[in-house]
């Protein structure tokens, strides 16, 4: 007896048994390699961080961060991600940042001096950025342009530091680093995401170090003044 | 060794038969991995892998489809293909799953594909459709190479990342091409592409 492959049982029942062997089948890969792919979730987190403390990645990118890092307050891969780690002898914090570019999330980690003012390094990843143009903030030469600038301004407030087109002049006296050409809302997301980050997300822990060496100066103000 | 029919299902797409060109087919995407040449070249590459192993399942099935949900079958398989490649992608080779990202989703809306499908698989053999496939995603690939390197070479003076125009070039007022970053520049070049080719193939029409 043939089947008749277009009767409406036969339909029903085909297109039932098709999408339960497909959904188990995904189901069942997906839970096989999940625990493989939170790991390589994990060790790109752990590169990205590296990246930032302007640190080669050699063969084992995964010593090397254990061999730097120090300290951690990461709740589950969001906001916050503090890092604590010491490169060198001497201790930089990395913090984790999230933002909107033009298409869709960017994000990345910015590495700060013990001063919690000085930019170390800094390294972004985006979801889905335009290649050749919005995709370039992740590139070495948009990067590389953060070293050395500083979040603070002479007040010692945080202003974070923005992305501007090239020439412009930041109003408020801000450090500022040239934008990608060709991808202002891109750059603009890049910008947005430091200040919202710096300036909201991480001040307490920012301001925290901060008000520790204020009131270590005050004591020194004070003993200087009893003398 | 191949027969004449089997070298027309594999080496058709690549030139008179090519899905981008001639029947017009998977131009979307085409515009928006072009820009450099490398997220072409893996496109390439994906789209070949999925529309073959796509073709070959369809075909292997194709007796008991029932005809009035035939596309949703088709649409079901290679959604399973993508979700699968991906999935496998992001557990053994991370850092091309990153590069692809947005693109293993789109192959899901490739035309290309439900085209195959539906004109090829759903009418003849497995091992056939397995060519066509094959032959139809690098027909498609060829072409997404071509207009990459174009826009590449002209929009960033660069290919694959590298640098090729020279510093001097650009000391002597040499500048890249903005217009080929451009969506518009990629359905400009395809247009030049189709039309080179139709010229040189006047005859065999």
């Amino acid at each position: 007896m043939k089947l008749n492959t277009n009767s409406n049982v036969y339909t029903i029942v085909y297109a039932t048994i098709v999408v339960i062997i497909v959904a188990v089948l995904l189901a069942l890969v997906s839970q096989v390699l999940s625990p493989r792919q939170a790991a390589n979730v994990k060790l790109d987190q752990q590169k990205q961080m590296l990246v930032a403390l302007n640190q080669e990645l050699g063969a084992d990118p995964a010593a090397l961060y254990e061999s730097l890092v120090r300290d951690t307050i990461d709740k589950e891969n969001a906001k916050p991600g503090i890092f604590r780690f010491e490169v060198d002898g001497a201790t930089k914090y990395v913090l984790r940042l999230h933002g909107a570019g033009l298409w869709g999330g960017i994000g990345g980690y910015i590495a700060l001096d013990e001063d919690k003012n000085t930019i170390f390094g800094i390294n972004f990843n985006h979801e889905s950025e335009t290649p050749g143009l919005g995709a370039l903030i992740v590139e070495e030469p948009f990067r590389s342009q953060f070293i050395g600038k500083h979040i603070r301004n002479a007040e010692n407030e945080i202003v974070s530091v923005v992305v501007l087109k090239k020439g412009n002049q930041a109003e408020n006296g801000e450090d500022q680093v040239d934008a990608v050409s060709g991808a202002t809302i891109t750059s603009t997301g890049v910008s947005d995401m430091l200040k919202a980050n710096l300036c909201d997300e991480y001040k307490e822990f920012l301001d925290e170090g901060m008000k520790e060496l204020t009131n270590e100066g005050k004591e020194e103000d004070h003993v200087e003044s009893e003398d | 060794m191949l027969s004449q029919k089997t070298k027309d299902t594999l080496l058709g797409p690549l030139n008179i038969n090519n899905p981008v060109v001639v029947q017009v087919l998977g131009i979307c995407s085409a515009l928006a991995v072009t820009v450099q040449l490398k997220p072409a070249l893996v496109m390439g590459i994906a789209v070949t892998i999925i529309v073959a192993m796509a073709n070959v399942i369809v075909s292997l099935i194709r007796n008991t489809i029932p005809m009035r949900i035939r596309i949703i079958i088709q649409l079901v398989v290679v959604a399973a293909l993508v979700t699968l490649v991906s999935e496998i992608l992001k557990a053994f080779a991370y850092d091309v799953a990153m590069q692809l990202s947005v693109y293993l989703g789109l192959i899901i809306t490739n035309c290309i594909l439900m085209g195959r499908l539906e004109a090829f698989a759903m009418t003849n053999n497995a091992w056939d459709s397995l060519l066509d496939g094959l032959g139809n995603g690098l027909g498609y690939a060829i072409i997404l190479v071509i207009v990459a390197f174009f826009r590449e070479l002209l929009g960033s003076g660069a290919l694959l990342g590298y640098q090729i125009i020279p510093d001097s070039w650009y000391a002597a007022g040499y500048e890249n091409c903005g217009m080929m970053m451009m969506p518009a520049m990629a359905l400009i070049l395809v247009g030049c592409i189709i039309w080179a080719h139709r010229s040189l193939n006047k005859e065999e029409k």
